[in-house]
């Protein structure tokens, strides 16, 4: 886990223009999205989106400060990495042609991913799950040769207080 | 009632109180001009929009109520966006209207068509692109609500020419509805508390006053807070006249070109006491090194402003005048219980280095004119309550030197963005808000020629602003750091004295020009200009192109090596 990560839950209004607001910001004041996730939330009004920035503690004081000046942003919390469940989805297009194949689809079965389509020589997997165990598979995939990859960027809650977390825990496989 | 949108923008105009906005038509804008004919709302035809944009700011200073300001789509759009730009980084509160393509066909490159919006995202508090004729009551409110409230700002609407054609049944909103804005007025009662003890325990205090005491309407409390503690007050250039000049608690400016008093009161001082000031990197120099030994307390209505540079070890979020009136009873109530510290030692330092290093210049009788003789001539004959408007460059640093500010609210020049061709357009705005004032603009020799035209909105309008030029034949602040920091190579500088011919350009524009060039015809000829009425003046004074502003603290430098004007002669700073 890079520490210099952090992962902020900003609800804002859903409206046009909002995320360019956002984005634009960073941009402006000079930090780095790592990765950006955005959706309306059960409630229609508002989006919620996940944003993990690059920054250390004070600079991201300051943007956090300046985000909760945009006026259609409405809540922002960071969510410490000990303190969420954080997932990501990713989609790989791995090569494996008939001597390999049985290799990719046991690690596919390990790390509990799914094969969504099959073709001739290659097979595209769904992974899910925090962001390491995706970097597990992508560095146990690649030998095979990955086609293409596309992750979705992280998304987080809080971990609830005082109750058993509802979700399945996932354990990371490392080779 | 049904209105078309252009209609329902007026009166919603109208209706939030705008009495006058400085514009010019075009094609993406002409269906709103057409209601403005049967409107009460008086419309001044400028020049050029970067005026418009500009007298809105002016007005804004002098008035307290915010600018509007009403120009086409496209180039129109991006002349305004300097004006923009200039009133974010001095939280001017402006909103601007723009006209825009029709909707239905944003997104083709249509002729004059400019993603406006997306052009001023980074320069405007919030901006809105209007898409349907039953949102403009709601948008106007939420956008002089959002212009007035917080930390004030600029803001724009952007109307689509088919948005202004539609109609839409009348209604007016009670209120505005914006989730995500909420400013905190009220200052946290324990962190006021804290400051309180730490103003009461400091042996070595300033007030390190900023533009937020005029944005907050707080310097009656300022006065009162000092009144009651003895603290001296430093007004940055974005807060002179927030503090009355003559008062002897008043240190002036610190700063680049701040005088030597104030600037090292902040450096020795055991407490800085920030009140809607942002420290500046030209009020503080080298970060690193400013104010190193103080305990700072920030009072600013911007959370975002609390830590950006200097930690607060007492960091207030609130309006000014609210927090400073709260500051008042617990600092009394902390007086009552331990008793007024004792200031005298820290005030005879500061009257020393009052008497040690004061402002100064040499106008040698029958030499090259001083701007800086120009300026003191000028206050001593113009009434108190004279509004002075300013250019940038030296002649803006002298006139925030050399002029005495006896009333807030008497100061209206550019200082964050530091916005050449500001002065001109500036006075005219806040002429149009205080008829019954008088209204001097000091302006440079270059920056009066990059918005000059707008003379001729003011003589067509009966505006009758007064223009100093201090005329230097330069770019003179750009040749003082080529002088200084280029051994005296000077680049692209040299503007001529008499190309263009000033007082014949005057004329021109329809205002009185006039020329002085020895020091003896400096008063009559402000006195001269003083007595006309009916239409603006412009006095062009040739001054000493060899003259520079001290003192001086270089870029990047610390604020302890003040460079004080080498004809001193003295000890101290270098
Ligand atoms: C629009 C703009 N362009 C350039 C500058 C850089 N600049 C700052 S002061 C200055 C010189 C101003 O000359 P003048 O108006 O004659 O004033 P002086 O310094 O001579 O009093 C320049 C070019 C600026 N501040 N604004
Ligand atoms: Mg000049």
């Amino acid at each position: 886990m890079n520490p210099r990560h952090h992962i902020l839950a900003v609800l804002v209004e859903n409206k046009a223009g909002v995320l360019t607001r956002v984005a634009a910001l960073f941009s402006r004041r000079g930090f780095n999205i790592v990765s950006l996730a955005v959706s309306p939330t059960e409630d229609e009004r508002f989006s919620r989106m996940t944003i993990v920035v690059d920054a250390e503690e004070s600079p991201l004081e300051q943007i956090v400060k300046q985000l909760n000046k945009l006026i259609p942003v409405i809540k922002i919390s960071e969510i410490a990495h000990d303190q969420g469940v954080e997932r990501e989805l990713m989609l790989v297009t791995v090569k494996a042609s008939a001597d390999a194949r049985s290799q990719v689809t046991d690690l596919t079965a390990i790390f509990e991913a799914k094969i969504v389509d099959v073709g001739y020589e290659s097979l595209t997997i769904m992974v899910a799950g925090d962001p390491e165990k995706l970097d597990a598979f992508s560095d146990l995939v690649r030998p095979f040769g990955i086609v293409e990859a596309q992750r979705t960027g992280r998304i987080a809650l809080p971990k609830l207080a005082r109750q058993p977390v509802k979700l399945r825990s996932v354990k990371t496989a490392r080779a | 009632m049904k209105l078309t949108g252009a209609q329902a923008l007026i009166k919603s105009l109208e209706l939030e109180g705008v009495e006058v906005m400085f514009g010019l038509p075009g094609g993406a804008i002409l269906p709103v001009y057409d209601p403005l004919i049967d409107s009460s709302i008086r419309h001044i035809l400028v020049r050029h929009e970067q005026g418009a944009g500009h007298m809105a700011s002016g007005y804004a200073h002098a008035t307290g109520r915010p600018g509007v300001a009403m120009v086409t789509s496209g180039p129109a759009a991006t002349n305004i966006v300097t004006p923009l730009a200039d009133a974010y980084m001095d939280s001017v509160p402006m909103v601007v209207v723009t006209g825009q393509v029709p909707y239905s066909v944003i997104g083709t490159d249509a002729f004059q068509e400019c993603d406006t919006v997306g052009i001023t995202m980074p320069v405007t508090k919030h901006n809105w692109l209007i898409t349907d004729a039953r949102d403009i009551p709601q948008i106007v409110r939420e956008a002089f609500h959002v212009a007035t409230t917080g930390r004030p700002g600029p803001v724009l609407v952007d109307i689509p020419k088919d948005i202004a054609n539609q109609t839409m049944e009348w209604y007016w909103p009670d209120g505005v509805d914006l989730p995500g804005y909420k400013p905190t007025v009220k200052g946290h009662p324990k962190q006021i508390k804290d400051a309180a003890r730490l103003i009461n325990e400091a042996r070595r205090p300033v007030i390190y006053a900023g533009g937020g005491i005029l944005k907050a309407r707080a310097a009656e409390a300022l006065r009162a807070f000092v009144e009651l503690t003895g603290i001296p007050v430093v007004t940055t250039l974005m807060a002179r006249g927030a503090f009355p000049d003559e008062h002897e608690l008043c240190l002036g400016m610190p700063g680049m070109h701040g005088n030597y008093t104030a600037i090292t009161s902040m450096q020795k001082t055991d407490l800085l006491i920030a009140l809607g000031s942002r420290f500046d990197d030209r009020v503080t120099g080298k970060v690193g090194a400013f104010a190193p030994d103080a305990k700072v307390i920030h009072v600013d209505i911007d959370p975002a402003e609390q830590g950006k540079v200097r930690r607060p070890d007492v960091p207030i979020v609130g309006d000014c005048r609210n927090v400073i009136e709260e500051l008042v009873k617990a600092v009394r109530a902390e007086q009552s219980k331990h008793g007024k510290p004792e200031l005298g030692e820290w005030i005879g330092q500061i009257r020393q280095w009052q008497v040690d290093f004061p402002l100064h210049y040499d106008q040698e009788e029958g030499g090259a004119l001083k701007p800086q003789f120009v300026i003191e001539k000028l206050r001593e004959l113009t009434p108190d309550d004279t509004i002075l408007a300013s250019g940038v460059g030296q002649h803006q640093m002298w006139a925030s030197q050399y002029w005495k500010f006896h009333h807030p609210y008497t100061w209206i020049n550019s200082g964050g963005l530091g916005t050449m061709g500001y002065a001109v357009p500036a006075a005219i705005g806040a002429k149009v808000g205080r008829p019954d004032r008088m209204v001097w603009a000091v302006d440079g020799d270059g920056c009066f020629q990059m918005t000059a035209q707008e003379l001729v909105t003011a003589t067509a309008e009966r505006i009758p602003v007064k223009i100093a030029i201090l005329n230097n034949a330069y770019l003179g602040m750009v040749r003082q750091w080529q002088e200084l920091f280029y051994e005296e190579r000077y680049s692209e500088v040299y503007l001529s004295p008499d190309l263009p011919d000033y007082v014949k350009w005057a004329e021109a524009m329809g205002c009185v020009g006039m020329r002085v060039d020895s020091p003896d015809d400096v008063g009559p000829t402000i006195e001269k200009a003083n007595e006309i009425n009916d239409r603006p003046v412009v006095i062009d004074f040739r001054t000493d192109y060899r003259e520079k502003v001290y003192p001086m603290v270089a870029a990047g430098s610390s604020n302890d090596d003040v460079i004080l004007d080498p004809s001193m002669d003295r000890p101290g700073g270098r």
